[in-house]
């Protein structure tokens, strides 16, 4: 059974269709990204999921349930980091995962969750004098505290430095280890292909391109190649790598030439965001 | 119980609110009664009539003003939202919030209560069943109005500014500090719709005159009629998620 199906799913505000039609499925144990520019319906899709906002139309199945009509014990299972920090601010770091952790029946344990994401240092600090990163990392403390089956990350590591960042993601990974299923939403589309199993493209509302990282960067624009000759850059793109540059370097060696600055590139998943989401 | 817990000790560590609600009514006490303790105000010593009226001013500023600023602003920053997400049921976390709130003006009551003996020599009241249930109909009137009126405030920034505007007006003419007997027509007109105008009456009666707390049926019944009215427009304008962005 999938952890997540979602099917012709809708949702209008009035004469708005913010959502016209989406289809997905996550398997159980599957990290899936859902890639979109702002205002595309990443979050209304995903506060769906979560319960927050009933559905203009359509079927969806979280944990075997209907995130609308759902009983309490469900939200056992699901952990959820909203978009922006949500914290009381007098609480200390440690106090925070201890409160949270008394809401649910099999909580884990709050110090070795400090640890997990990494505010040992910060335990008895007040959430106040935390840094913006810091926050963010104890919202996905409190997802994990109820140690959950699925948990949804709605842009965990916006704002965060590369460092926070890698250290994030090395959270998340750790979490697909375990085998948990993560539903990622994010901006930044080095985090999709490091961590996705499958990504989403979601752009006004619909599902342009859905697949493996890896399949949506092979298809179509195929492989880049640049260089430099007589001081102006040259770029070109084919789809059989191999022989082209063959012909160049065989036909520069000839001459006796270098290609300078020669750089070949298989087109990354941002080149297909910008692709899709620029037309 | 757990809950509770949680909200007494989210009270107490902050600071600014915790003096807002809890001591201002405390310092004012303190602060009236030793400028007209021993005069007499509508035949009855100064400080024994200021003493009620400071609980009255307690249920305003803890059970209303407080209350109606701490949840704006737990809404607009999300916390509530982040709260939902979790399995503890949404009663639950209000009703701990409103006993919580009413602990804080139990424990606000009886310092008044206590300042009054030890400090201006007023008696303790006489019927203390009486006035234990009259705190606890007044803060769930005024704790209702205050979940009420979080609905129309927008955000986090205004909840003050709203709330004060209201509630520091309302307290000054309800007769919490004065006697409203010189006011002026207008501000007896007012004051005679207030709720806490009502509540300050209970308070005085149960407090001063010994009376029992259903000795004043009309206006044990107007602070419950505004209880009840705050308590509709709170189920129907109370929300968990901030205002869309």
């Amino acid at each position: 059974m999938s952890a997540v199906a979602v099917h012709g799913l809708t949702k209008s505000y009035g004469t708005h269709e913010a959502l016209r039609g989406v289809d997905f499925t996550i398997e159980a144990g599957e990290v899936f990204g859902l890639l979109g520019p702002n205002g595309a319906g990443k979050t209304t899709t995903v506060e769906i999921l979560e319960g927050y906002r009933e559905r203009t139309a359509g079927a969806v199945e979280v944990l075997g349930a209907d995130p609308q009509r759902a009983p309490r014990g469900w939200r056992d299972q699901v952990g959820v980091v909203l978009q922006s920090s949500s914290l009381y601010p007098s609480l200390t770091v440690g106090e925070s995962l201890r409160v949270f952790a008394g809401y649910y029946t099999r909580p884990r344990d709050p110090d070795e969750v400090t640890t997990i994401v990494g505010l040992d240092e910060k335990k008895d600090a007040r959430v106040r004098t935390l840094s913006g990163g810091q926050k963010r990392r104890l919202d996905l403390g409190l997802a994990l505290i109820g140690d959950p089956d699925l948990i949804f990350l709605d842009e965990p590591t916006t704002g965060f430095d590369p460092g926070a960042r890698r250290a994030a993601w090395e959270t998340i990974r750790s979490l697909r280890a375990l085998g948990k299923t993560i539903l990622l939403t994010t901006h930044y589309l080095d985090e999709a292909e490091q961590l996705a199993d499958r990504v989403a493209v979601l752009r006004d509302g619909a599902i342009v391109r859905e697949g493996t990282p890896a399949e949506l960067t092979g298809g179509g624009t195929g492989t880049e190649i640049r260089y430099r000759r007589n001081g102006s850059e040259i770029v070109e793109r084919t789809d059989d790598p191999t022989h082209r540059l063959h012909e160049l370097t065989s036909e520069a060696l000839q001459r006796g030439e270098l290609l300078d600055g020669l750089e070949v590139r298989r087109p990354t998943l941002e080149d297909v965001y910008l692709e899709l989401t620029s037309e | 119980m757990h809950e509770l817990r949680t909200q007494q000790r989210l009270f107490w560590r902050n600071r600014e609110a915790a003096f807002f609600t809890f001591f201002l009514p405390v310092i004012f006490f303190l602060i009236f009664g030793s400028i007209y303790g021993n005069d007499r105000i509508s035949g009855i010593r100064g400080a024994r009539f200021l003493e009620a009226g400071m609980i009255g001013y307690g249920v305003a500023s803890t059970a209303f003003a407080g209350l109606a600023i701490t949840m704006v602003i737990r809404r607009e920053t999300g916390v509530l939202k982040r709260v939902r997400a979790t399995p503890l049921p949404p009663t639950t976390y209000l009703v701990a919030v409103l006993v919580s709130t009413f602990v804080t003006f139990l424990i606000q009551s009886l310092l008044i209560i206590g300042i009054g003996r030890v400090l201006f020599h007023v008696g303790f009241p006489s019927r203390p069943l009486s006035l234990l249930l009259a705190l606890v109909v007044g803060a769930a009137c005024f704790a209702a109005l205050g979940l009420g009126l979080t609905g129309f405030v927008r955000s986090a920034e205004g909840a003050s500014a709203v709330v004060n505007f209201i509630y520091l007006p309302m307290a000054i003419i309800s007769g919490t500090f004065f006697s409203p007997q010189h006011y002026p027509g207008f501000l007896k007109a007012i004051a005679n719709v207030l709720p806490l105008t009502y509540f300050t009456k209970l308070s005085r009666d149960v407090m001063v005159n010994g009376h029992h707390l259903w000795a004043e049926k009309s206006a044990l019944a107007v602070v419950g009629a505004w209880g009840v009215a705050g308590l509709i427009v709170a189920v129907r304008r109370f929300r968990w998620q901030p205002r869309e962005a």
